[in-house]
């Protein structure tokens, strides 16, 4: 099909679209006036029952914990998948695993790498302390754990990106990523020994406000935290090597 | 009665899914296809919102004040996660294809088969 046609049927479809998009959003309650009866009960009933004063943070590790269990596997099978694609392909192709040469991502520039490193310690930081106040204050694992992937990521570019040897943490990241995703499943084995039922907190639930509280929220955000960690260096690693496999390439 | 916020998700839905008929570029199409992710962001929230509604985070809000739904942002947080595995698998094949047939546009790909 020509392009100009495959434009010409988008818009009929893409008008058609629209259309039933419109007559569906317009059967929604007005922007603001919204009552979910679910929503409500939690606002009201997570703080007493769980002590954690982020109620976004009770739902997602908490009450609807098993959602995020499966979220999290999500996560890790897109890490494997990335890394099954691409290491399948340097395997067609009898490229060495590690690179032949050595660069440095932010090229001879002092200024980038002074910068790149002078970050590297209050950006790993932030991710612990978000991280590790995710049932307090808005954050939680997830973010936190990008943060953490994001200062680690300004340590390689401060840094030369040698000759990927042994020095390369690519087994750390893996066993972060599985020691998170196995963490979280433990937490929820927890809830079944001691309170009878898969995810349900059975820690004392500490006081409110305070960094102790939340029983097992805190605890699934550190899990989720390694985990989302390691899955997105080991995703941005990946697609990195490739980039110098390319790169190695075209100069031979 | 006000749709606005409405509006505005199905438009960036419409305008990204545009952008993948239109993409001659893998990567552009991934970028367009994570337009068409964050349409279903401003739905979400959008759904949860209540008039001079806090966020449900009582760290510095009064307990028992007036939020936000709090189950819409957790499945919104789903959904962000969802678009960064979706995202990354689909960058990873725009990677295998490059190698495979020497190009990233999605028109050449069949025809670069024989």
């Amino acid at each position: 099909m020509t392009r100009r046609g495959r434009m010409v049927l988008f818009g009929f479809g893409a008008v058609g679209l629209a259309a039933l998009m419109a007559w569906g959003l317009a059967g929604l309650p007005s922007f603001g006036d919204f009552d979910g009866a679910y929503g409500t009960l939690l606002s009201k009933i997570a703080v007493p029952e769980r002590q954690a004063s982020s109620v976004v943070a009770a739902v997602t590790f908490d009450y609807r914990g098993l959602d995020t269990l499966g979220e999290e596997f999500i996560l890790f099978a897109a890490a494997v998948g990335v890394l099954v694609l691409l290491r399948i392909q340097r395997g067609e192709e009898d490229i060495p695993a590690e690179p032949q040469h050595s660069r440095l991502p932010t090229g001879r520039s002092l200024t980038l790498r002074s910068v790149a490193t002078a970050l590297v310690g209050p950006v790993v930081l932030l991710g612990l302390y978000i991280v590790s106040h995710g049932h307090l204050t808005p954050g939680g694992g997830f973010q936190g754990g990008l943060v953490l992937a994001a200062g680690l990521l300004l340590a390689y570019l401060s840094g030369a990106h040698l000759r990927l040897g042994r020095a390369r943490p690519v087994s750390a990241m893996e066993l972060s990523e599985a020691a998170g995703a196995a963490g979280f499943a433990l937490i929820g084995l927890g809830g079944l020994v001691f309170a009878g039922v898969f995810l349900e907190n059975f820690l004392p639930t500490g006081t409110f406000r305070s960094l102790i509280s939340g029983g097992t929220i805190p605890l699934a955000n550190v899990a989720v935290g390694a985990e989302v960690m390691g899955a997105t260096l080991l995703i941005l690693a990946e697609l990195l090597d490739q980039h110098l496999l390319t790169h190695g390439r075209h100069r031979r | 009665m006000t749709f606005l916020p409405y509006a505005v998700s199905a438009w960036l839905f419409l305008v990204g899914l545009f952008g993948v008929v239109r993409s001659r570029n893998l990567i552009h199409l991934v970028v367009c296809l994570s337009v068409v992710q964050a349409s279903t962001y401003v739905l979400l929230l959008a759904v949860g919102y209540r008039h001079g509604g806090a966020a449900p985070i009582f760290a510095d809000v009064p307990l028992g004040s007036r939020t936000v739904d709090p189950v819409v942002a957790t499945l919104t947080l789903t959904d962000v996660v969802v678009e960064a595995t979706v995202v990354a698998l689909l960058l990873a094949l725009a990677v295998q294809a490059h190698k495979r047939f020497g190009t990233l546009d999605p028109d050449q790909l069949g025809a670069m088969r024989g």
